[in-house]
């Protein structure tokens, strides 16, 4: 990587054509399957990861290309904070956002694929016909320095631009405030109305958690109430359906030590028969969704 | 590499991203595979800016890169409001102007 920067940035020697080459194949390998994978997952964490992937790759190609400063701008800007914006976004909204897989429209993925193949093949007909030559020497564009170069650009051709992104920024800072914003329609609560409203729900305390048994200190055990029954609100709900699909009860009452000893046998073996099916489970959960 | 290639690298990758963009239906999927698209037309500006020998082409895809950032930002805002409202990211439920 150092390598690659520095020769296509720095002193403006050219880097060897056969890593550019093979570099090229690799990147645009990996940028191409991790774009169709983009549009085939499900899950839209999985979509942005695939993302990513093919961003990072972009950046790799710009650093080859003689652009070493948009290489960094791609990793910090896109990767590294438009990316991670959808990422918040996808937080806040439900990572189970994923996609129905029922069309509503009769035949339009297969249609919108048939239009992608043909456009595909309008433009690279459309491009091949066009002569594009052979590449400048990076010494032409990078005389002084890319840096160098591309600040002169911006503050003198393209100042009038530049200071009108700045608008386009603060205008979009400020849409993005107006947008997410929520007027609050109820009135926070009181600290006297959240006092009163913990009494009237007949649990003063904090919920209780996870208990310790002599068998089991796992956090599917539930914990004691002062009156020696258990209360199933202490155990998270995904984990009390992971053990009814396991078909475990973690509350069996156990007397002798050989009866311990048989239920450690137990559990172990539904633990191994659990793991050894986790593409089942992994399917499970994504049912679930 | 001739520029040629990137520039056949950057249709292919704009033509998946519009693909993505007819098939999907959950928004911020739809929203990604635009950036897909906003990508591959930088490399192609990059790929032109390196065939001409000057660096027009890469001030173009920084501008670029910048207003796609503040799109994001203005974009995401609009769906987490219509999450809000309809409880929903897909744009199937989205359709209060259909009728």
């Amino acid at each position: 990587m150092t390598h690659v920067l520095l020769a296509a940035g720095g002193g403006g020697t050219n880097l060897d054509p056969l890593y550019g080459k093979v570099a090229f194949w690799i990147l645009a390998t990996v940028a191409v399957s991790a774009a169709l994978a983009m549009i085939c997952v499900r899950q839209a964490v999985h979509c942005a990861l695939m993302l990513a992937v093919v961003m990072l790759s972009l950046a790799l190609l710009y650093a080859i290309e003689g652009a070493p400063f948009l290489a960094a701008v791609q990793v910090i800007v896109y990767t590294g904070a438009v990316l991670m914006l959808f990422l918040f976004v996808m937080m806040l909204i439900g990572v189970s956002s994923a996609d129905s897989l029922v069309e509503t429209i009769r035949g339009q993925r297969v249609w919108a694929g048939i239009g992608g193949v043909a456009f595909l093949v309008l433009l690279i007909v459309g491009i091949g016909h066009a002569a594009i030559g052979n590449a400048a020497p990076q010494t032409a564009a990078n005389s002084t320095d890319n840096l160098t170069g591309l600040a002169t650009l911006i503050f003198t051709t393209y100042v009038f631009p530049f200071e009108a992104t700045s608008a386009l920024l603060i205008t979009a800072a400020l849409g993005g405030m107006v947008l997410a914003h929520r007027e609050r329609t109820t009135p926070k609560p009181t600290q006297r109305e959240v006092a009163r409203r913990k009494v009237a729900s007949r649990q003063v305390s904090p919920e209780p958690p996870p208990g310790v048994y002599a068998l089991h200190n796992a956090v599917d055990m539930p914990a004691l109430l002062p009156d020696g029954s258990t209360t199933k609100r202490s155990v998270s709900r995904a984990i009390s359906q992971r053990d009814l699909d396991l078909g475990r009860d973690p509350q069996v009452s156990v007397t002798s030590d050989l009866e311990v000893e048989e239920r450690i046998e137990a559990e172990r073996q539904i633990e191994a028969a659990a793991r050894g099916r986790p593409a089942g489970l992994g399917q499970r959960e994504g049912d679930a969704q | 590499m001739s520029p040629a290639a990137y520039v056949f690298l950057s249709v292919i990758l704009f033509v998946i991203g519009g693909v993505g963009v007819l098939v999907r239906r959950n928004a911020i999927v739809i929203f990604m595979c635009v950036e897909l698209m906003l990508n591959a037309c930088n490399l192609a500006f990059v790929a032109f800016s390196r065939l001409h020998g000057n660096l027009d082409g890469q001030v173009v895809a920084f501008f670029v890169m910048v207003v796609a950032a503040a799109e994001v930002v203005v974009g995401l805002a609009i769906l987490m409001a219509i999450y809000r409202a309809r409880k929903s990211a897909s744009v199937d439920d989205a359709n209060l102007l259909k009728y």
